[in-house]
């Protein structure tokens, strides 16, 4: 059983990261913000691991290790921000948060 | 195999553009748990299983269902729906769809295929990860903790509810 030639994940990878470029500039929920750069990241680690299979090292699997407790961090104190804003503003509309205090 | 190929990754690129174009809250994430679940099939098929593994269960099982639990502290049903609606039209969509696909034909030239793709047949089983992980990349594990360790700290401070009497007494202290 061959593997899946490593150009086409590398093709997907990217048509991903595309789509969660999108959803991060058009969309004004902060949650749909967050969720748009989580699709980025898995689209990120998908590159890895292509590029991991190419070689056929462990490699890919290890930066998309990295790149797995990267985003775990990053989604839990993200969110836990929005918490915060949310029980100050009311509102999860990124536009309403504008201003700096000072 | 590479009908399996096209057909996850069909379904993860349909569910990633659906999930970022849903007015719904929870709709959007089910279809970012369906493009994950592609992915991590597709994952396998790249000879990565270890990898599929973790992406289901970490990923899918656990970041997504944080996603989850926060969407039902804040969100509001019948109304952010609505209020969701309300925001999106297609106009508003031109530019960053523009972007994005400057970007994706960028990094198509960039790759440029190569005339003839051959297809490897190794798998990387979990020992080269855990030997790799435990060996060469030791580093960056402790680091992983360290960056663990920080967020799990910054979430915890950062979630905390102050209350009115606490905010008092911290305005005196730091007076």
């Amino acid at each position: 059983m061959t593997n899946v030639p490593a150009e086409y994940g590398l093709i997907l990878a990217s048509l991903l990261f595309g789509t969660g470029l999108a959803g991060v500039l058009a969309r004004r929920n902060i949650i749909f913000i967050l969720l748009s750069i989580e699709i980025m990241l898995n689209a990120a680690g998908l590159a890895f691991i292509a590029a991991g299979s190419k070689w056929g090292q462990a490699d890919g699997q290890v930066m998309f290790i990295f790149i797995l407790v990267m985003a775990a961090a990053e989604v839990s104190v993200g969110l836990a921000i929005v918490l915060q804003l949310f029980h100050r503003i009311r509102t999860v509309d990124s536009d309403v948060a504008n201003t700096m205090r000072g | 195999m590479m009908t399996f190929f096209y057909i996850s990754a069909a379904i993860a690129l349909i569910s990633s553009v659906l999930a970022v174009s849903r007015s719904n809250a929870v709709h959007a994430l089910l279809y970012t748990i369906v493009s994950l679940l592609s992915v991590a099939l597709i994952f396998f098929m790249l000879g990565a299983p270890f990898a599929a593994a973790l992406e289901v269960v970490i990923y899918a099982g656990a970041i997504m269902v944080l996603f989850v639990f926060v969407i039902m502290m804040i969100s509001s049903g019948p109304v952010a729906t609505q209020q969701e609606r309300l925001w999106m039209n297609l106009r508003l969509w031109t530019g960053p769809s523009l972007l994005a696909a400057v970007l994706i034909i960028e990094l198509f030239a960039v790759m440029s295929l190569p005339q003839a793709l051959e297809s490897t047949k190794s798998t990387v089983e979990s020992k080269q990860v855990g030997i790799a992980l435990m060996g060469p990349y030791m580093l960056g594990v402790e680091l992983s903790s360290l960056l663990l360790t920080a967020g799990l700290v910054g979430a915890y401070h950062l979630g905390k509810r102050k209350s009115d009497a606490s905010q008092a007494e911290g305005a005196e202290i730091h007076d």
